[in-house]
């Protein structure tokens, strides 16, 4: 066999070694990188969901900026703001598998004018004998109206404490926008009540010692 | 012709044989060696993942709770999954890797063999870990392969060993990925460029990236699943402001990439029999590596048609759905390639080109079924039915195994030196190819009427076709055994194997003699060989 034509894959050693190390450390990036990535799809995931109203998730404006848009829609140079337009919005309550509560709208149904600002209340009753913390997390359906859906003060936004048997209304003030699709005419807006994850209480920890003793039996439970 | 390739000259070598006994095994560096391990590792996996199926199968035989309870039932739909797709199809294409690419490309062993040797031996650890879950007493993973929350994160105890198992499996993965990559990148004989290499090699070039760039994600989102249920973090728990949508995302962008990984070195396997057995060249070489590239890149962005009856918008509905649907351009351009390669060949019909013809054709029948699947409206009748479970059914087994059963055929001459028991072969292909069919076809039936999948029992009028399906579970299963035994039969002896093998071979793996000596290529071979054999 002829050395010319043939280069022996160990007189290059040194090199090769350098070689596998340069392909093998560019992968390792790449892996590495993949990974970080995975995570990085979380936020990414949350943006696209606010920006696009997937999943369902709803918009939240400050009353001021609900009124200018409605200012600006009553102008109605682009004729969207249609006076007569009445949109009927429906409540729904759904306590997550495990909770022990009770959840309801105290109104099941509305009809509204786009562009105007509605209240309605949802009441909720902690039917354990300990204090609870509960969180709800709102859906709007279809999909198509949720970026549309407006609100300007919401339960959902904080956690919600409730003491031992405790109970209370919460309000929801809502704002539907005048620009909705045409097509839309009833929207359906679902909380689900969960027990919140994080389920240390502002209020009763310093005063109660007992209290916050079970609390902490409620959270590694 | 077999001089150069072979490891002539003995005296001026420290090493040149295996070590004896076990250490052999547990120290090897020698790619022909881990080859065999994780084709035997992934072997044994079949029959482990096969006795799940025909469990599962033999519950279905009729409607009720016959033979075990629901929540065995489902931890064996889970760890069938699990098993089959971690356990044997990806290390056997890992292990052909290893056996053949250094040969394919005239290299002396793979780039990095210590690595090689690290990433086989992880394995069987993994697969223990897992396979103990089921004597655990929460019972094995139930929740489906897929691990979607929040049912996954209500798993017993065995959710830990599961995650832990995975994350193994993943790190082999990728450090085998990256020794493949490193070693066709590095390590290719003079002469050997890249659109002269045999499109195994191809293949797997383009099947180890895609294992780099999404198993990493799958091992973030099984992280998140294990912070979840133990740390305290909200990746997917709505009750902490997560959401379990977001979970599948992340999973199928890691899942379908995955399914290519399943069948990319498959092509590449076939690729390679098809013209050896129609003694033609490949027909449209180019065409089949720039197809490769377009599935593995298209791969990522159709994720989402596993997800259609999560409610998306319908733009996001139609982006995947029309994404989706152009995979079946570049694999189409592959199937079509196949048959000219066949047109006009002076063909014979030895094991290997019987596997690869039934291939083309029951994996076409099984793209055809994905391809009404991609049409979103369809999709949300036939989703979570049996519909889907023939699907990936014949994608999977007539497809992918049938690769791996028709490279064991076609290589075992050059790894033993022996030629297999023809007459044995033939029978092992016509029994699996009758009972696969009988045991997959119906499933397209009982599918299209409603049967969900994953589920032990099924309403009366799905009962004649669970049986059939069954009885073909079972056929296919022992077929199965013959294999084996032609394998066993094969090491053993019989008649021996010239150094081509096959008389229209063409690859540099036929230059060296059988049984492959355990150095080949230490000097690589001569450009005209390369030249001589590529198509």
């Amino acid at each position: 066999m002829s050395s010319e034509t043939t280069t022996s894959v160990k007189s290059n050693g040194a090199d090769l070694r350098k070689r596998h190390l340069m392909v093998s450390a560019r992968m390792l990036m790449l892996a590495v990188g993949m990974f970080g990535f995975g995570y990085l799809m979380v936020p990414l995931y949350e943006v696209i969901c606010e920006v696009t109203g997937l999943n369902g998730k709803t918009g939240r404006i400050s009353v001021a900026e609900s009124e200018a848009r409605l200012n600006e829609s009553l102008q109605g140079a682009d004729g969207k703001f249609l006076a007569d337009r009445e949109i009927t919005v429906e409540f729904v309550g759904i306590v997550s598998a495990g909770g022990n509560w009770k959840f309801t709208p105290n109104d099941r149904e509305m009809k509204v004018k786009p562009g105007q600002q509605y209240l309605t209340s949802y009441y909720a009753e902690n039917l354990s004998s300990i204090p609870v913390v509960g969180q709800a997390s709102p859906s709007v359906s279809p999909s198509a109206a949720a970026r549309y859906f407006n609100k300007t003060e919401c339960f959902c936004f904080t956690r919600q404490e409730f003491e031992a048997k405790g109970s209370r209304d919460m309000p929801v003030t809502f704002v539907i926008d005048p620009d909705v699709p045409i097509n839309v005419d009833r929207v359906t807006l679902s909380y689900t009540f969960f027990k919140s994850a994080d389920q240390t209480l502002s209020s009763v920890d310093a005063l109660n010692p007992q209290i916050s003793a079970s609390v902490a039996a409620i959270t590694t439970y | 012709m077999s001089g150069y390739g072979a490891h002539a000259d003995h005296d001026e070598h420290d090493h040149h044989g295996p070590a004896p006994g076990l250490k052999r095994w547990l120290y090897t560096t020698n790619h022909k060696d881990i080859g065999t391990l994780y084709l035997w590792f992934s072997l044994s996996m079949f029959f482990i993942g096969g006795a799940m199926a025909l469990i599962i199968r033999a519950e279905l035989f009729s409607p009720g709770i016959q033979i075990v309870d629901p929540m065995f039932f489902n931890s064996m739909t889970t760890m069938h999954a699990i098993v089959m797709i971690f356990g044997l199809v990806m290390p056997a294409f890992v292990g052909l890797a290893n056996w053949m690419i250094p040969m394919m490309i005239g290299a002396p062993d793979m780039a990095l063999p210590r690595l090689n040797n690290w990433s086989f031996w992880i394995m069987p650890f993994a697969f223990t870990i897992l396979l103990s879950t089921l004597f655990m007493d929460s019972g094995g993973p139930a929740g489906g392969w897929t691990l979607y929350p929040p049912l996954t994160l209500q798993m017993g105890d065995s959710f830990a060993f599961v995650i832990f198992a995975i994350h193994f499996m993943g790190i082999s993965s990728v450090m085998g990925s990256i020794n493949i990559v490193a070693t066709i990148f590095n390590m290719r004989a003079p002469g050997m460029t890249l659109m002269k290499m045999p499109l195994f090699v191809w293949t797997w070039l383009i099947t180890a990236f895609l294992l780099i760039a999404t198993i990493p994600v799958f091992a973030g989102a099984v992280t998140m699943l294990l912070t979840d249920r133990y740390f305290g973090t909200s990746f997917f728990s709505a009750a902490g402001g997560g959401d379990p949508v977001m979970f599948q995302h992340i999973f199928w962008f890691f899942g379908h990439p995955e399914v290519y990984i399943l069948i990319l070195p498959a092509f590449g396997i076939i690729s390679s029999i098809i013209p050896t057995f129609a003694r033609k060249p490949l027909f449209g070489y180019d065409s089949m590596v720039y197809a490769t590239a377009s599935i593995a890149f298209l791969s990522f962005i159709v994720w989402a048609h596993h997800m259609f009856t999560t409610g998306m918008p319908l733009a996001a509905e139609l982006f995947f759905m029309f994404s989706t649907m152009m995979i079946s351009v570049p694999t189409g351009v592959k199937v079509f390639n196949w048959v000219a390669t066949m047109w006009k060949g002076s063909m014979t019909f030895e094991t290997p080109m019987l596997f690869a013809i039934g291939f083309v054709i029951m994996f076409t029948i099984g793209g055809l079924s994905g391809l009404m699947l991609a049409i979103t409206p369809a999709d949300i009748q036939y989703h979570d039915t049996y519909f889907v479970v023939a699907h990936f059914h014949y994608v999977l087994v007539p497809g992918a195994v049938y690769s791996l059963l028709a490279a064991t055929y076609y290589w075992i001459p050059k790894w033993t030196g022996n030629m297999y028991d023809e007459k044995l072969g033939k029978i092992h292909f016509w029994t699996s190819t009758v009972f696969v069919n009988v045991l997959f076809f119906p499933m397209h039936f009982v599918g299209l009427a409603g049967m969900p999948r994953r589920i032990p029992d099924y309403s009366l009028q799905f009962a004649d076709w669970n049986a059939i399906a069954s009885i073909g579970a079972f056929g296919f299963g022992f077929s199965q055994l013959i294999f084996l035994w032609v394998v066993i039969k094969c090491i053993r002896g019989g008649k021996k194997a010239t150094d081509e093998v096959w008389e229209g071979s063409v690859g540099l793996e036929w230059t060296v003699p059988s049984p492959a000596p355990y150095h080949t290529f230490e000097e690589a071979p001569p450009v005209a060989v390369i030249n001589k054999n590529h198509f």
